[in-house]
């Protein structure tokens, strides 16, 4: 996982709430057997008419979309599916962090593993960041994991929360399996300890 | 000295921590892994990077049901990449020694419709799949939840997951259902009340006479959506309902074993005065059948009712939202939905694709006629779910009626095997998302009920089934 410390960036603005993971990547592009390249699946049925040409409107089309790191959403961002081709894709096309009022638990826990952060931020400065980035789509942004800042362009921080484990992992671009492989003691006392609840091979002999 | 009073989910929880340190999540044992070919691939593709082996393929369980085709011949498979994706699964069941309900499988179907009927899911349970949609086991009083490829990787290799703790929040649901509404109507009900987002960070208990009435499969369908309002899981306490559904089924415990496990799960419910963290109450007595116009599944009205305005929500982007949805499905304020004309009709899913919806289904459609024009579709849950209805002569109702009887397997829920909607086409559809696009691009789904799906079939147009019903 690519470690995640801090990030300038230009933002592309999707003022909506409730976007689905269905509309993040369709579930026609979920036949894969891959991680890589589903960037260019991002959002497609808001990209693209059904002919390929691209919507000449939707901010992913603009030029400068393609240098933004970080994407401001409406509430409950990754709302539906578990699918996580949906931070693969966001990852792929280029970002780094999502900001919202609120994201969907498993699209949350998603993101997390990815090395996407997700940015959760008080409704007010959410309003000014969509009007910000209104007056001009060229604003700048700086979000700081270590301090856990979010610096508008004024220069003025907004701090925004995460847990210590997820924090040191994003930093340090640790993988959490590497760290639940070392628990392995303590999963064998478990089960020494549990019978199992549900046993697949005695029924099939 | 004496414990706390707990809830059904603090006593699962606690029953399956592995260790639990500060300032990390809680490392949580899993009992009963699901897999299917969508979500899987990419976490084996890492189990053999690293070297590593499936911790407990005894309790690991797989099926195909996304991207398999539903027509009475299934193989071969005209999509190179659904064909790709479903060999991809045979052969990590293959190498690493997972029991496989693939094709031409008499068990084959879809993973939360198996779970149940094999005996898998039992009360006080930990199960996960890589899909949301895995709250529906929570209706045996497990703690079931949806996880991504990542953490199927995680539970393939050390059969534990990371979790922060959810808060808790009871449902509790007075009254009784009246004729013609549903469970469905039920759970669409709720999600409207509290919107798309209303559960997250929680874990439901759904309680009440209402509940407590409903059976096994309408149990079902109500935990299934849970994920609909955000909610990470969705739970209802064991009773005699759930041990009756139980009783021997081919995974479920036999005899001295099984008196023991019945002994251990009346232990579960929610102690009398355990705590939720919040609480949300919902009457019964008054829902109607329930039919979304927007899309997701929280844009629900009753059916008797209009389209509401966008104009009269404050909040500037969920305003946007439905505008936006309206656009798509081509809708008006202020519209009554009842007459809106329909293309499609799709029997099926995992929160909809079990015998009682299919015998609902058939109640409407027996000795009628699809109208002309419309398209129906009915998919079986599972390959028991297609015998068993065959077995009473449902099948023949559907066939007779002019509907299409399938094979088992996702279908048009989910648009990834061929079952699709053209664009700008109407379904009614008793899956469980309305998204733009979700049956197919341009597709405009109404989600309902199996009577509700089974009267705009008859008809053409959105019907209330309490019309048809004798």
């Amino acid at each position: 996982m690519q470690p995640f410390t801090r990030i300038t960036s230009r933002v592309v603005a999707l003022p909506i709430d409730n976007i689905d993971t269905d509309q993040i990547i369709p579930a026609r592009f979920l036949k894969t057997i891959h991680k890589e390249g589903l960037g260019q699946h991002l959002f497609a049925d808001w990209c693209y008419n059904p002919d390929g040409s691209p919507k000449p409107d939707f901010p992913l089309n603009q030029p400068e979309a393609r240098a933004a790191h970080i994407l401001l959403v409406g509430e409950n961002f990754g709302c539906g599916s578990s699918r996580e081709h949906a931070p693969w894709a966001l990852i792929d096309f280029g970002f780094r962090a999502v900001i919202s009022t609120s994201f969907a638990d498993i699209f949350r826990n998603n993101a997390l593993k990815n090395g996407l952060l997700p940015v959760v931020v008080d409704p007010d400065t959410h309003r000014r960041l969509f009007e910000l980035a209104k007056a001009d789509p060229s604003i700048v942004l700086t979000l700081d994991l270590a301090e856990q800042s979010l610096i508008l362009p004024d220069g003025k921080s907004v701090h925004f929360p995460i847990d210590a484990f997820n924090k040191k992992c994003l930093l340090e671009g640790i993988d959490p399996l590497g760290y639940l492989l070392k628990q392995e003691p303590l999963i064998q006392a478990y089960e020494a300890s549990h019978p199992a609840r549900v046993n697949i091979r005695i029924m099939e002999e | 000295m004496t414990s706390a009073p707990r809830t059904l989910f603090d006593k699962i929880w606690d029953d399956h921590v592995v260790v639990e340190e500060p300032d990390s999540p809680t490392m949580l044992y899993i009992d009963l892994h699901l897999v299917h070919e969508v979500t899987s691939p990419q976490a084996f593709d890492g189990l053999r990077r690293r070297g590593l082996r499936v911790r407990r393929p005894q309790q690991t369980v797989a099926t195909i049901d996304h991207s398999i085709p539903t027509t009475p011949t299934r193989i071969p498979i005209d999509d190179p990449q659904a064909a790709r994706q479903i060999q991809q699964i045979v052969e990590n069941c293959r190498e690493f020694g997972i029991p496989l309900h693939g094709i031409g499988s008499p068990t084959q179907g879809v993973v939360h419709v198996i779970g149940p009927e094999l005996g898998l899911t039992q009360p006080g349970m930990t199960i996960v799949c890589g899909d949301s949609h895995t709250s529906t086991h929570g209706a045996f009083g497990a703690l079931a939840f949806g996880i991504g490829t990542s953490e199927v990787e995680h539970v393939l290799a050390t059969q534990c997951l990371l979790q922060s703790k959810p808060r808790t929040c009871q449902v509790h649901v007075e009254g009784y259902l009246s004729k013609g509404v549903t469970a469905k109507d039920l759970i669409l009900g709720l999600i409207a009340q509290i919107g798309s987002g209303g559960g997250t960070g929680y874990v439901f208990e759904y309680t009440g006479p209402a509940i407590r009435s409903l059976s096994m499969e309408e149990r079902m369908t109500v935990c299934n959506m849970s994920i609909e309002a955000g909610a990470r899981a969705g739970m209802i306490a064991p009773d005699d309902i759930t041990f009756e559904y139980l009783a021997g089924r081919p995974y479920a415990p036999k005899g001295e074993a099984w008196e023991a496990a019945v002994k251990r799960w009346r232990s579960l419910p929610s102690d009398p005065d355990a705590r939720f963290d919040h609480t949300i109450m919902l009457d019964a007595t008054r829902l109607e059948p329930m039919v979304t116009y927007g899309t997701n599944p929280a844009m629900a009205i009753p059916i008797t009712g209009i389209v509401p305005d966008p104009a009269s929500v404050s909040d500037a982007s969920e305003r946007q939202a439905m505008e936006k949805a309206l656009r798509y499905m081509d809708l008006r304020p202020g519209q009554f939905l009842l007459g809106h004309p329909i293309d499609v009709v799709f029997i099926g899913s995992c929160t909809n694709g079990r015998l009682s919806d299919l015998r609902q289904a058939a109640s409407v459609l027996k000795g009628r006629h699809v109208k002309e024009g419309v398209r129906v579709l009915v998919v079986p849950g599972s390959q028991s779910v297609k015998r068993a209805a065959e077995a009473e002569g449902l099948g023949r109702i559907f066939l007779e009626a002019g509907a299409e009887w399938r094979e088992s397997g996702c279908s048009m829920c989910i648009a990834m095997n061929g079952d699709q909607l053209q664009p700008g086409q109407y379904a009614v559809s008793t899956s469980n998302r309305n998204f733009e696009g979700r049956q197919g691009p341009g597709g405009r789904t109404f989600l309902a009920s199996p009577l509700t799906a089974a009267a705009a079939a008859i008809t053409g147009v959105i019907t209330d089934p309490r019309m048809l019903l004798e």
